[in-house]
């Protein structure tokens, strides 16, 4: 427990008729980037707000930083960063100024606070936009001076809720990558994302959420097994070909060869990847049958997502793949 | 590298912080007037001045005042509380703004004193509205007005005035946030200040409505202020004796600190739990 930066047990909280959060535990280690993946509604944001002592919760306990939200909000608020998903700073006032009042509110003494909001302006590149007021930033300008102002004393934990929301692509990786430069610093970072993509290239683990529970948690990569581990999918040229090329692989590789007659396309589970792609081509090339396309690939989390969040099934019912640090409730 | 900022750990540290936290938040207040100064000078200034330009010269020549009087004087002391009035959707629009965008959640995710937010906006809307004060009572003497009955009792209708102006910050904060999440709820409740300058007696005397409406314009916290303030000048007041109109003084403290006294408390509670 004293080396998660993040401890929750049995979460729970109601609005009205709605469950937010149905008895969630949560377990985020000192320095990872922790990601909350989860549908619309699944209860991420209540979590954040929970955490960041925004919001009480029903029932439950949950420590940051290793003191309890409930009871010591102002220890745990000492040592936070909070990013919502809008901007949430002064549009009239210019960034700089943005920084210096959020750091005197920190109670940094002036000198220190300009200091400070000087670093900043060269940290997450706004030097020049420093003096212009937020309101013609562009929003990627807007939410970098965002995450600025929720590091002005470099917190132990910081909470980023759909940091990514609502930009373009350029002002998407903007963000990412000053998250990345966040986490070597050594903060954690939960960072809640409706984004497959954007959980697999930041968060070292990840909890996929729904319902006000965790459905499942690992890293990515172990998520993206849950939904079946790597696979070799077959185009060939014509259909005719599909039923003699699927016993053969069978044959040879011993696999349970799926068949897709409408994309005329063979898809073999593997675990050798290159063996198993050369063998295909070698098997085929002897029958002479052509094929048109051959690929590799990994699940992608979309399917782990999809296989773990849709359908009502129990995760936990189907977990024949490999199932490394993952762990399906 | 990680960094953990001190807390206070003493109640006069924690009053000290508390402080310091309000004079920022309301030092952000004036760095926006430094800002947008158009906008200020338009919003608060020039707005009541239009207003007295219009009521005093273009529609005021068919006003007469019951009992007497000229009603340049009448209207005066009524248009400085109007000016307290609009102040509420100064204080709800800041509010709710903040609130929509997060930036009370920012504050709130802070070490900081919930006191001390709610304590700096009201310093910065009283400052906002001590100057807008200071500007009409300019035009007024511009245009022929002028207290009657010596500085003290001048200085004691602004305080009244003032202390009216409180309370609707308690209330514009605690309207703010109650509907910031709808930007129409916003402009809807706003128009409150309609019935709440109108249904009163800053531009016409109550005697001349009709008696029932008369009697909950008497009652209309904002004619106490404006009563008690037209004694104090030494302005024809118009009023038909009634106990609420015979102890405008009294009346003219009594509401606002009743106000202050449930909308203040209302305002942090709402503060404290505002997350959805």
């Amino acid at each position: 427990m004293s080396l998660s930066a993040i401890a929750c047990e049995g979460l729970g909280k109601r609005f009205g008729d709605t469950t937010a959060l149905d008895c969630l535990d949560l377990a985020v280690p000192e320095g990872a980037v922790y990601g909350l993946l989860g549908p619309n509604g699944a209860g991420k944001t209540t979590v954040v707000q929970v955490l960041a002592t925004l919001l009480r919760p029903d029932s439950g306990h949950a420590e940051v930083a290793g003191f309890d939200v409930a009871r010591q909000a102002a220890e745990v608020r000492a040592r936070i960063g909070l990013a919502g998903q809008n901007a949430a700073v002064d549009e009239v006032l210019s960034g700089r100024q943005n920084l210096v009042m959020f750091g005197r509110l920190y109670h940094l003494p002036l000198g220190m606070a300009r200091r400070r909001a000087d670093e900043l302006l060269i940290q997450f590149a706004l030097t020049d936009a420093g003096g212009k007021p937020v309101r013609q930033y562009s929003g990627g300008m807007r939410r970098r001076l965002d995450l600025a102002a929720s590091f002005i004393v470099a917190p132990r934990v910081l909470f980023l809720d759909e940091p990514t929301t609502g930009l373009d692509p350029h002002g998407r990786n903007e963000v990412w990558q000053t998250i990345r430069t966040l986490a070597r610093r050594g903060t954690t970072v939960l960072l809640t994302t409706q984004y497959l993509e954007e959980a697999d290239h930041l968060a070292d683990a990840i909890a996929v959420i729904a319902a006000g529970r965790v459905v499942a948690e690992g890293t990515p990569d172990a998520l993206k097994s849950l939904a079946g581990g790597d696979r070799i999918d077959v185009e060939l040229r014509a259909q005719g070909d599909l039923a003699p090329a699927a016993a053969l692989l069978r044959a040879r590789l011993g696999a349970d060869v799926r068949l897709d007659y409408d994309r005329r396309e063979l898809s073999v589970p593997v675990t050798d990847r290159l063996g198993a792609l050369n063998e295909i081509i070698r098997s085929l090339r002897q029958e002479g049958i052509t094929a048109e396309d051959i690929a590799v690939r990994r699940p992608t989390l979309d399917e782990a997502f999809l296989h773990l969040t849709g359908g009502g099934q129990p995760a936990s019912s189907d977990t024949t793949a490999e199932p490394g640090e993952v762990n399906a409730r | 590298m990680t960094l953990t900022p001190p807390l206070p750990r003493t109640l006069r540290s924690r009053l000290a912080w508390a402080f310091s936290d309000a004079l920022v938040i309301t030092g952000r207040d004036l760095a926006h007037w430094a800002r947008q100064p158009g906008a200020v000078i338009a919003n608060t200034l020039l707005f009541p001045v239009m207003i007295v330009l219009m009521f005093g010269y273009l529609l005021g020549g068919a006003m007469t005042v019951p009992g007497g009087g000229s009603y340049r004087d009448f209207l005066m002391p009524g248009m400085f509380a109007m000016t307290m009035v609009f102040g509420i959707g100064t204080t709800l629009t800041s509010v709710s703004a903040d609130a929509a965008r997060g930036v009370t959640d920012r504050f709130r995710a802070m070490p900081m004193a919930p006191s001390a937010v709610i304590a700096g906006r009201a310093a910065a809307d009283m400052l906002n509205s001590t100057a807008a004060l200071a500007v009409l009572t300019g035009c007024g003497l511009l245009v022929g007005w002028h207290p009657n009955r010596g500085a003290t009792r001048a200085a004691a209708a602004l305080a009244l005035l003032l202390l009216l102006r409180f309370a609707f910050v308690g209330i514009g904060i605690y309207l703010g946030l109650t509907f910031y999440r709808s930007p129409e709820a916003v402009t809807a409740v706003r128009t409150l200040e309609f019935p709440i300058g109108f249904l009163a007696n800053p531009f016409v005397a109550t005697s001349t409505m009709p008696a029932w409406l008369g009697a909950i314009a008497q009652w209309n916290p904002l004619s106490s202020t404006v009563t008690a303030a037209r004694q104090l000048f030494g302005d024809p007041t118009g009023s038909t004796p009634s106990w609420v109109t015979t102890h405008a003084l009294l009346m003219a403290a009594a509401w606002p600190l009743l106000l202050i006294a449930v909308f203040f408390p209302l305002s942090l509670h709402r503060y404290q739990r505002l997350s959805r």
